[in-house]
């Protein structure tokens, strides 16, 4: 049963094949098995899985519940749960037991998921490989040599062998979408502002968004129904109205607009990936969408603004980390200053103190204009590019990453060389545009991931485009050998 | 612009992060990196384009001015390094 998607877990659940404290056993008698090799996971709360499944199974028998209902999860480890560890990667964090629940946690519970466990992740979301984390690199399970992308790579390993049913992440520039790609699933990273960023860990706020990662856009339908929505407590949070996702998903695709933006399809994508993204072009024409060429000028130039931007909205956010509320602090620190610094010093790994130093340099007296005032005038521009996209197409689509998943190590010591992973997803972040990666055909027997961009709010559409061509194709059933 | 091992030193020290001697070297590798990165944005003129800061072109939201959250002090302390009486513990500040 651990194959299934969320939907037709659901439906065993309805018709009585399985009760979900039987599905959450099997789901942690394979975290047993398998999460050793993969150390996908950081926590395992078995106990309260166990509970929230019993929970589950008795509304069920004394009325309606809803389609998440006994449906067994992980949480990326970004998202505060009240009284369990929540150490977002990091050494700072390791002894952290969050004092109450992130939005979106409490959300999902109210709609009855069953929480297994917490997932790795980069520290602090920094990282595209998932070999930032102060609890060691996950393997990918496609290929246990290769990385599952980062930074949500603990949730992408964990769905796509099969050790829970679907998983939360985040996205600040891609890590939703990269490690969608890299393992074979279904990712959405929703407009900004759609989905509470309260208890959620912060990276870059002005960038930072949870979504759901699942096998199916029908599972990410069900998830981000639960998710999205107004929270009074985050004040960037959208009070737009939530429309029916799963409603929108059988839409016909006849007269859609397809824009392929010619910036994602020049030199350095590789052409096994270029191949599986035009197979599924075919697929889209076959539908009936409209294949339209666009340009979005100024992408090349997402990359050095996003790593402007992210830094500095990082090294405020982490200046937090003092040693002196929670986290890690030092051992007999001599003075204050030495309090602070070592502790910082001790707490973070090498990324993370190199995007705060970054991000401080950005901000300081003589380089603000030069360097962060600069980011944001083209931030400008890139989110311009794509309003113009918007008034000729419906839907954006190109590769989610340049390449299929890369080898564990081989991009760990050059910053700049991983930081062009994310040249696809990032655009979409600066612009606050919602973004989705699905499975297409695989290349070298490893996942390879198409992007959809839409217009703000069009989740759902993406959703559509993605489910439509989930119906006719079956390359999100692809499993990794071994995890059958 | 290229950083050195001195420029290094102050933007640790203007982050409060304490790096080695050793470290330092690797710091100036990396750091100007990632600056010659950034110096690509200098491709593009932005002059009379205004900064956009913000995805969303919304305003800040307003609430009444009540105090709605409960008092959680004994809470959050229980995971804090080293409290007293209520208070966060930190090496003497002032002589």
């Amino acid at each position: 049963m651990h194959k299934m998607t969320i939907a037709e877990l659901d439906r065993g659940l309805r018709q009585g094949a399985f009760t979900s404290v039987e599905l959450t056993r099997h789901f942690l008698a394979r975290i047993d098995r398998y999460n050793p090799r993969l150390n996908a996971y950081i926590t395992i709360d078995a106990d309260r899985a166990l509970e929230a499944a019993e929970r589950a199974d008795s509304q069920r028998r004394s009325g309606e519940v809803g389609p998440l209902a006994g449906i067994p999860i992980a949480h990326k480890d970004i998202f505060c749960t009240y009284g369990l560890k929540t150490s977002c990667g990091s050494r700072m964090l390791d002894s952290f037991v969050a004092p109450y629940s992130a939005t979106v946690v409490e959300r999902l519970a109210q709609a009855g998921v069953v929480m297994l466990g917490k997932t790795n992740m980069d520290e602090f979301a920094m990282g595209s490989s998932n070999e930032t984390s102060w609890y060691g690199p996950v393997k990918n399970p496609w290929d246990e040599m290769r990385v599952p992308g980062g930074s949500s790579g603990g949730s992408a390993a964990a769905v796509a062998a099969y050790l829970c049913a679907a998983a939360t992440g985040t996205d600040t520039g891609g890590s939703i979408r990269q490690p969608a790609a890299l393992c074979g699933l279904t990712g959405l990273k929703p407009t900004y502002g759609r989905v509470s960023r309260w208890g959620m860990i912060a990276f870059a706020s002005s960038l930072d968004q949870a979504g759901p990662m699942s096998r199916t856009a029908e599972d990410a339908a069900l998830l981000l129904q639960a998710m999205a929505g107004f929270d009074p407590r985050d004040s960037t949070s959208s009070q737009e109205a939530v429309p029916d996702y799963r409603a929108e998903l059988s839409r016909d695709l006849a007269g859609l607009r397809i824009g392929l933006p010619k910036e994602y399809f020049g030199a350095g994508l590789d052409a096994g990936v270029a191949a599986s993204v035009e197979a599924a072009i075919a697929e889209y024409r076959r539908l009936g969408a409209e294949i339209r060429e666009i340009s979005l000028p100024n992408s090349p130039l997402s990359v050095p603004t996003y790593y402007v931007v992210a830094p500095a909205e990082c090294s405020s956010n982490l200046a937090r980390f003092d040693g002196v509320r929670y986290g890690h602090r030092c051992q007999e620190p001599r003075d204050l200053l030495d309090l602070y610094q070592r502790s910082r010093a001790e707490g973070f790994g090498a990324e993370v103190k190199r995007r705060i130093m970054i991000g401080t340099y950005v901000l300081s007296a003589g380089y603000y204009d030069a360097y962060y005032l600069k980011a944001q005038r083209l931030r400008h521009l890139i989110s311009d590019d794509f309003r113009r996209a918007f008034e000729q197409v419906d839907v954006i689509l190109g590769p989610t990453s340049p390449t299929t998943a890369f080898p564990l190590g081989d991009k760990a010591d050059d910053p700049v060389a991983m930081y062009l992973n994310d040249i696809y997803t990032i655009a979409t972040n600066l612009a606050g545009l919602p973004g989705l990666s699905l499975p297409v055909a695989q290349a070298g027997g490893l996942p390879v991931g198409l992007q959809l961009i839409g217009d703000y709010f069009q989740e759902g559409r993406l959703l559509n485009v993605a489910h439509k061509l989930q119906e006719v194709t079956d390359w999100h059933r692809a499993s990794p050998p071994g995890f059958e | 612009m290229t950083l050195d091992r001195s420029d290094v030193e102050k933007i640790a020290h203007l982050a409060r992060i304490q790096i080695s001697e050793a470290e330092k070297d690797k710091y100036v590798h990396d750091l100007n990196g990632i600056l010659a990165l950034a110096e690509d944005m200098n491709a593009v003129d932005t002059q009379g384009i205004s900064p956009m800061a913000h995805p969303l072109r919304m305003v800040q939201r307003l609430r009444p001015d009540q105090a709605t959250e409960p008092d959680r002090r004994e809470l959050f302390q229980g995971i804090a390094p080293a409290v007293d009486n209520g208070l966060y513990l930190v090496p003497k500040v002032i002589e």
